[in-house]
């Protein structure tokens, strides 16, 4: 055993017993790419099955001992102690074992088309079990509300604390700088028609109908229906929900009611906040930007039948809510295992609620816009 | 293997104080393994064992003493000499550790890739090659970490922490968790890679079966620091109340009789 450390060659040689490879210096991973060109090149001279010699190497690992198992085939290796033999036996047996056969790729446009078919028919299969889902949900619902003792009110308090009060602030300050924005840029177009004063309608409209709800909606959808999912998941995923079902508890009555009651309290009371506050932002700028007076705003604010915009923008809230609060908990029920299944599925809940939110919101302008109101 | 003579500390702990808050794991450990040896490290619950396993391998600054680690003291090291060492170090976490969305054989390449620059088909190769030394079927290397039982996660795992050839294996609860057949299996692959690739082992462990089968010595952590390191013969006799309750109950008993009949076993089988 040499102490230096020195990069390991072989060369070849000839004695009375005929050709072998000497091998000295150090076979170690450090070296393996230029001694596996070596090897390569040794036995293009010789031909594999070569006799080594390995009397005068230095240190060796797995990586060397595999190169001069390559490079020696069937034929000896000689000068090896009891350790150096009972590596390379090791090496040797290992690399007996049957290579694995990777994966063949297939054609790159048949892989497109078919991730596509995946694709599709997943987001079918994710609409079915949503449909189910919410029937199970409604079921079990209709099974509770009749009955006191199952009402599970302080679970429902803390998750209207987590999903509503705690969630007012930022759906306060966005909503109030939105309705600004809102203002500003419809000031900037009206004026030139002499029209600045419509900038209280249009944010009486937008916010009263569309923009209260629908922002409130995707800020929930990205904290309260992701945490479901998270929450839920994390439990599935350490089998809490099997200890729930094996306790003969209703996993559904135990978690995904609370949070559904809580969202569809919460989600309404948000909105008005949310109106209000993108009202008063829009109105701040149009007093202190736009030459609107107070009285002017208020005035022309009372002008706009407002209440029947407020429950048109109302009534999309609890749809929002039951939505948003379905989607998260489904997602959650259909994580598996591994700490990454609850990263995909959470994503997936935060995609789909947005989605269907904003869907909805399409559907629900087009029916409002049908029958007048 | 590296030119140094067998006998000689690779792992040698002085003086250790590891501390959490006001809550003192050790105080004054000192710890000696040699070069080649399997050492198994035993404890009550809390007694500190990882603690000890993370401060030796230094993913745990200790609040005092030193650890010297194939001569390098380690918690002076400069990041490079740090690095050097780590390279010669293979870790086994109690679960596995496998990076989840690698394959087996991905995975066994992470520190090939990290630490030198091969060539793919080598890396593919020498990927196999460990995979192969750590007991897995050739399959397994394409798997995913999700879809191995137990017993193959503990050796992929393995795969990787060889995949440098390390100079010593630190082994968290390698045989946790898994059925006494796996176990032994798991047990005579250390013995093996250990004959083979000149391995010293630490390793921290709860089974008995594995103590009396594969370990030279046994380092019992109890009141803070090392209690006695020793052989089994000289261990199950010191006097301390919890080394006897651990080695003379009826697990500890059932072991020690079950490693005699497997020698006994052994000596006729060698003899026949």
């Amino acid at each position: 055993m040499s102490t230096g450390t020195s990069a390991g060659t072989a060369t070849l040689q000839r004695n009375a017993d005929g050709e072998f490879v000497a091998a000295s210096g150090d076979w170690t991973l450090a070296y393996a790419p230029k001694l596996a060109d070596l090897v390569a090149d040794l036995k293009r001279k010789a031909g594999a099955g070569t006799r080594v010699d390995a009397g005068a190497l230095g240190r060796v690992d797995t990586a060397g001992a595999g190169l001069l198992l390559d490079l020696a085939g069937k034929a000896e290796i000689r000068g090896l102690d009891d350790n150096r033999r009972a590596l390379f036996d090791a090496v040797a047996k290992a690399q007996a074992a049957p290579a694995a056969t990777t994966a063949k790729r297939g054609n790159a446009l048949v892989s497109v088309l078919a991730r596509t078919g995946a694709a599709a028919e997943q987001i079918a299969r994710d609409g079915y079990q949503l449909l189910g889902f919410i029937g199970l949900v409604l079921a079990t619902l209709a099974r509770c509300v009749i009955d006191p003792r199952r009402w599970r009110v302080t679970s429902l308090a803390f998750h209207l604390e987590q999903t509503g009060l705690d969630a007012v602030p930022i759906v306060v300050l966005l909503n109030f700088l939105v309705g600004a924005v809102v203002a500003f840029l419809g000031a900037t177009v009206l004026k030139d028609f002499g029209a600045s004063i419509f900038t209280v309608e249009l944010i009486g409209y937008s916010f009263l109908r569309e923009f209260g709800v629908l922002l409130t909606a995707i800020l929930i959808a990205g904290r309260s229906g992701s945490a479901f999912t998270a929450q839920i998941g994390s439990m599935k995923s350490r089998e809490e929900i099997d200890a729930i079902r094996t306790l003969g508890l209703d996993p559904v009555e135990v978690l995904v009611l609370p949070r559904l009651l809580a969202l569809l309290i919460a989600m309404p009371l948000l909105t008005f906040l949310a109106m209000l506050a993108g009202i008063v932002g829009g109105a701040v700028v149009c007093v202190f930007a736009l030459d609107i007076s107070t009285t002017m705003f208020v005035t022309r604010f009372h002008d706009l039948a407002a209440v029947q915009h407020f429950w048109v923008g109302m009534s999309k809230a609890p749809i929002f809510a039951f939505l948003i609060a379905s989607i998260g908990c489904l997602e959650g029920f259909k994580v598996s295992g591994s700490a990454e299944s609850v990263g995909t599925h959470t994503t997936s809940s935060v995609v789909q609620s947005i989605f269907v939110a904003i869907l909805v919101d399409a559907l629900a302008a087009i029916f409002y816009m049908e029958i007048n109101v | 293997m590296s030119g140094s003579a067998p006998g000689e500390v690779v792992i040698e702990v002085r003086g250790l104080r590891n501390q959490f808050g006001a809550q003192v794991v050790h105080d004054n450990l000192d710890l000696d393994i040699r070069r080649g040896e399997i050492v198994g490290v035993v404890g009550g619950s809390g007694s500190g064992k990882s603690v000890l396993l993370r401060s030796i391998i230094g993913l745990n600054r200790p609040a005092a003493g030193s650890v010297k680690l194939l001569g390098q003291e380690m918690t002076t090291a400069t990041e490079e000499q740090r690095a050097a060492v780590e390279r010669r170090c293979g870790v086994l976490f109690q679960n596995g550790a496998l990076f989840s969305s690698l394959t087996v054989a991905e995975n066994t390449m992470v520190p090939m890739r990290e630490h030198y620059r091969l060539p793919q088909p080598m890396m593919n190769r020498l990927a196999a090659l460990k995979i192969a030394l750590a007991g897995l079927p050739a399959d397994a290397g394409a798997k995913y970490p999700s879809e191995l039982s137990g017993g193959m996660v503990k050796r992929a795992a393995l795969a990787r922490s060889i995949a440098l050839d390390p100079d010593i294996l630190f082994l968290d609860e390698p045989t946790a968790g898994l059925d006494p057949i796996g176990a032994a299996a798991f047990d005579q692959l250390i013995l093996t890679l250990r004959e083979s690739l000149g391995l010293t082992v630490f390793l921290i462990t709860h089974d008995l079966d594995t103590l009396y089968t594969i370990c030279d010595r046994v380092a019992v952590l109890s009141q803070k620091h090392v209690l006695i390191a020793d052989t089994l013969a000289k261990v199950e006799r010191y006097p301390d109340t919890w080394v006897q309750e651990y080695f003379q109950g009826p697990r500890g008993r059932a072991a020690e009789l079950a490693a005699h009949k497997a020698e006994a076993a052994n000596g006729l089988v060698h003899r026949g």
